[in-house]
């Protein structure tokens, strides 16, 4: 609303709340840390920590509703010299962000203590990296993209590694780090590329300079956005730049790795539906057709990859890139509906893979090491309630109407078709059903009794107060979100409207 | 009519099916009384929804019509005719047969009783949605108690069976949920109304959509349905997916929800896509009457006695299917007779076989032999069964498919011509069967096997005699298909230029009188 203007950047006026959540997160690291320090006795840091970030948390979420009622109000604007939008996107994605985060802490907070991992540290990485990904959904200029960006991944470099006795995790760690770092700097070289063929870093101008201008030759912006991709590409894994997941899913802890699924993949594709549509809006003529690649690869490399997996966290992360697929039918669509919808897809899967990875952090037990499918039989006889817990959720990945998921895939779908993207939708139906075998499969080991005289798995772990609590939350919205879906449909479409107001 | 009647069918079964799970699992008995009463009332208030349909009146009836999420254009919109009226009856009598046919199933018997509940539920919901969104949420709903039914209780190769099952009709909806999508939004563009109601796109689709357009439509509904049919080389998952269904699940997944598949070809593929349906009607008349054949052929080779019932199935519903493309009121009238009659006759076979599997934990034919001797009241109703699933002359099977035939002859002779070989055929394998398990003498464990109890007489005796009773006397129901069926062809003619040709026979003035008279011969 409030388009840059050379009277502002002489007197840049700081307009506090458009920054609060960011820096509520990023504080309540830092207090963690100086309380750790003052704390002498060790295990009594952690209970303060977890207090502390569940404070942080809280306060950061109404800071963000604070924003939404003063935007509801006044319109969307843009603070610090347009580097930061404060709209309804940004506030929708925050309040995913900082939902998960909350989520992956309750899972933590029992883990921590069964792995003797150090807690407090644990904490101040994760809020470090929540405070990027709540600053990635507001960034309105390619510079704070791409800080925001780091700050979320270095910290997540160290969570994937957390477990550091672990060589899976360790392992994970420094394959997310590498290919992240990589990632970033294919960003960033696309970042100096858009800027060279546009003269600016500002979204809004870039935008702005789109329309005034026509590009004679469009190879430098062209390459940018591709690059750009690639490195946006990495962090929602989408495929072709999907290698890692699979690696570093399995191999981090697993409540990293649920937050990764539910929180990264957010905030990512925050950046990425702000770069096409605010930035690259006027020239979705160039960029539809690539989404439209990257989105078939990812469905159809996400789908059929899972079908030849045995173990349940790696179905888990062929299956989260197979829902970026269908988040990007909805960015595909370039059109108000298309973002309304991959909104409510984010919102979806991040709950759904929380809880999902809930059970299986239950499942796979002590150390946290083996997830093979076998682990899984005859759960439904042996701890009925969280078998079927999974059972529902596993549904509702698959898109079993009633459940959130069919929400979700029903709203990318009815965005793809309305954009006439037919064969797009149908790839992804398709697609829905080779993944639905992959849900099926672990629900019918689920079913399937363990045989006398056969070695049954290990027992999962005691459910702590924190995970039950995500698996409910999880459970309950699945079908809340299910059955009467007008309510989060409304507040992703009203969060839309706030976009582009 | 201010009471909602087809909500309350729609919301029983589920409410039932909620009750039961709230049953402690070790009280099997009262589980299995909840589930029983539910499945009853749910049988009385369709026979007090039956009693006050109005016979004669072509538009939907008992409509309720309340917005459900209105950003999506989604409504919550129920309604029932001529078309979908038997079905919903079929449903509510089969559903308690299934729960009496299973009173054997002891593992696990609580969750077992809450899916036929769930399974219920969905099934009702299909046949009454008249919003394309609704309906399609109910008809992927009905896939997963099934799954569940069929990995949970079923025989030998469940798992595998239930998977096809789950990943084909899923593969096969992916083409419909497009296809529905595509309806409305296309609609919304032409008329700025977002909507999946049924009765407004009707109205718009023939005219509103570009002929090519339509045809890609008509192609999208129509893999989706002929899956669930099954059409002939979209079958493979029926056979496996009967043959390890327990009993109840078999009945109910050849009784209702193969009719999905047609009720989805009478209820929006001809209304929605008249054009394209006169123009490949030959398309899936071929498929029907290869369906026919190839169905009764392999039925024959079939060494298990429930692999054979199952194949005989894919044989009927391509009579169905005929029908229907016969684009006749004869035809039509034909093909939803047949899926009333079928889910009778079906269910008395696949009860009976699994009597038969409990007794002797075997279904192939070559293992049984003279049984009709050892178990004379068992032996008399199949084969009584047979004669009615083969269509004979005075069971229902016999008006639904002479009608289809019919319906077929005055538009598409040669079509007709060879699907009434299949009625043949089916003599010819289902007597085989009959021959070779039921009659000759006894031996061994054959000769000591135990007749129906009075549980099992109860399950079997009524389905039979309601195709007896239909056999004779088919006026009640084609006098409730009737005007529904007649409004659905003139609408094809109306938004075609095609015309149904009336049958030239002097009395048939109306095709109810007609299908009697020859009944009577």
């Amino acid at each position: 609303m409030n388009p840059l203007a050379a009277a502002r950047i002489t007197t840049p006026g700081v307009d506090w709340l458009s920054i609060a959540p960011v820096a509520i997160l990023g504080l309540t690291a830092v207090v963690i840390v100086l309380a750790r320090s003052l704390i002498r006795k060790r295990p009594a840091a952690y209970p303060v920590a977890m207090a502390i970030t569940v404070l942080g948390l809280g306060l950061a979420a109404l800071a963000l509703l604070a924003q939404w009622r003063r935007f509801r109000v006044d319109g969307p604007y843009q603070s610090l010299s347009g580097m930061v939008a404060v709209d309804g996107f940004a506030a929708f994605i925050g309040l995913v962000v900082v939902f998960a985060t909350a989520m992956a802490v309750l899972l933590a907070s029992r883990y921590l203590i069964r792995e003797r991992l150090d807690g407090p540290e644990y904490l101040t990485l994760m809020l470090l990296s929540s405070a990027g990904m709540v600053a990635m959904a507001s960034a309105n200029d390619l510079i704070t993209v791409f800080v925001a960006l780091e700050i979320v991944s270095i910290p997540l470099y160290v969570l994937a590694a957390f477990d550091r006795r672990r060589n899976a995790s360790l392992e994970a760690g420094l394959k997310y780090f590498l290919l992240g770092a990589f990632a970033s700097a294919v960003f960033l070289y696309g970042v100096a590329l858009t800027y060279g063929a546009t003269g600016s870093t500002n979204l809004t101008l870039i935008a702005r300079f789109l329309a005034d201008n026509t590009l004679l030759d469009g190879g430098a912006l062209l390459v940018g956005l591709a690059l750009m991709l690639v490195g946006l590409g990495f962090k929602v894994a989408a495929a072709p730049f999907q290698m890692w997941t699979p690696d570093v899913y399995e191999g981090a802890p697993t409540p990293v790795t649920a937050f990764m699924a539910s929180a990264t993949k957010a905030a990512a594709f925050a950046a990425l539906l702000r770069l096409l549509y605010t930035g690259l809006g006027s020239s979705s003529a160039d960029w539809r057709p690539i989404i439209w690649g990257l989105a078939v690869l990812s469905l159809l490399v996400g789908s059929i990859g899972a079908v030849v997996q045995t173990d349940v966290k790696r179905m888990l992360a062929y299956s989260s890139i197979n829902h970026a697929g269908f988040i990007l039918i909805g960015v595909e669509a370039a059109s108000d509906r298309g973002l309304a919808s991959s909104l409510t897809y984010l919102a979806i899967y991040a709950f759904l893979a929380l809880g999902s990875f809930a059970v299986v952090g239950l499942v796979t037990g002590r150390g946290d090491a083996d997830s093979a499918l076998s682990r899984f039989r005859g759960l439904t006889q042996r701890r009925p309630a969280l078998a079927y817990a999974f059972v529902l959720l596993l549904l509702a990945q698959a898109g079993v109407p009633l459940t959130a998921g069919f929400v979700a895939k029903f709203r990318v779908f009815a965005a793809a078709v309305a954009g006439e993207s037919y064969l797009l939708a149908l790839i992804g139906m398709l697609t829905a059903a080779i993944a639905a075998f992959v849900y099926l499969r672990i629900v019918l080991t689920m079913f399937l009794p363990v045989e006398e005289g056969e070695a049954a798995p290990p027992a999962p772990v005691r459910a702590d107060p924190g995970t039950t609590i995500v698996i409910a939350v999880a459970c309950a919205l699945t079908v809340i979100v299910g059955v009467a879906p007008a309510a989060l449909v409304h507040v992703a479409e009203r969060a839309t409207l706030l976009f582009r107001g | 009519m201010t009471f909602p009647v087809l909500a309350t069918l729609i919301l029983l079964p589920l409410v039932g099916a909620i009750a039961t799970t709230m049953v402690s699992g070790k009280r099997v008995e009262s589980v299995r009384i909840i589930g029983q009463i539910t499945a009853l009332a749910t049988l009385g208030v369709t026979l007090w929804m039956l009693a006050d349909f109005r016979t004669g009146r072509a538009g939907y009836q008992f409509l309720s019509d309340h917005s459900w999420s209105s950003d999506l254009g989604i409504r919550w919109i129920v309604g029932i005719d001529g078309i979908s009226l038997f079905m919903v009856v079929l449903n509510a009598i089969l559903t308690p047969i299934a729960l009496l046919a299973s009173q054997r199933v002891e593992e696990r018997a609580k969750a077992f009783t809450a899916w036929i509940l769930v399974l219920e539920a969905a099934l009702m919901g299909a046949f009454l949605s008249l919003d394309l969104v609704l309906f399609f949420v109910f008809f992927e709903l009905s896939l997963v108690p099934m799954y569940f039914l069929i990995a949970g209780w079923g025989h030998g190769r469940r798992q595998y069976a239930a998977m096809k099952f789950f990943i084909y009709t899923m593969a096969g909806s992916a083409f419909l949920l497009v296809g529905i999508l595509t309806v409305a939004y296309l609609h919304q563009d032409a008329t700025g109304l977002l909507t999946f109601d049924i009765r407004v796109l009707q109205r718009w689709a023939p005219a509103g959509l570009a002929p090519a357009t339509a045809a890609w439509l008509f192609a999208a509904f129509t893999i989706a349905f002929a899956v669930k049919v099954p059409l002939f080389p979209l079958h493979t998952w029926l056979p496996d997916a009967h043959t390890e269904a327990p009993t109840a699940g078999s009945v109910i997944l050849a009784g209702l929800m193969l009719k999905l598949g047609t009720y989805g070809f009478l209820r929006f593929v001809l209304p929605l896509f008249p054009d394209p349906t006169v123009r490949y009607a030959w398309v899936l008349l071929t498929l029907a009457v290869v369906g026919i054949i190839y169905g009764a052929i392999v039925a024959a080779m079939q060494p298990d006695l429930k692999r054979l019932i199952a194949y005989s199935s894919i044989a009927h519903l391509g009579f169905v299917v005929l029908g229907i493309f016969a684009l006749t009121q004869q035809g039509l009238d034909g093909a939803i007779f047949t899926m009333l009659s079928h889910g009778l006759t079906t269910g008395v076979l696949f009860l009976i076989v699994g009597f038969l599997y409990e007794r002797r934990h075997t279904r192939l034919i070559a293992d049984f032999g003279g049984l009709w001797k050892a178990a004379p009241v068992m032996g008399g109703l199949f084969v009584m069964t047979a004669f009615a699933s083969v269509g004979l002359p005075g069971f229902s099977g016999f008006v639904g498919e002479f009608l289809a035939l019919l319906g077929a002859f005055l538009t598409h002779r040669w079509f007709a011509v060879v699907a009434a070989s299949g009625v043949i055929l089916a003599a010819v394998y289902l007597l085989w069967a009959v021959q070779r398990a039921f009659t000759g003498v006894p031996e061994g464990e054959n000769a000591t096997i135990r007749d129906l109890s009075i549980r099992e007489l109860t399950c079997v005796v009524p389905l039979l005699g309601l195709s007896l009773f239909l056999g004779f006397y088919p006026r009640p129901v084609l006098d409730r298909i009737g005007p529904s069926v007649k409004a659905v062809v003139a609408h094809v003619e109306r938004s075609t230029g095609y015309e149904a040709p009336t049958p030239s026979a002097p009395e048939s003035e109306e095709t109810p009188a007609g299908a009697e008279s020859e009944e009577a011969e």
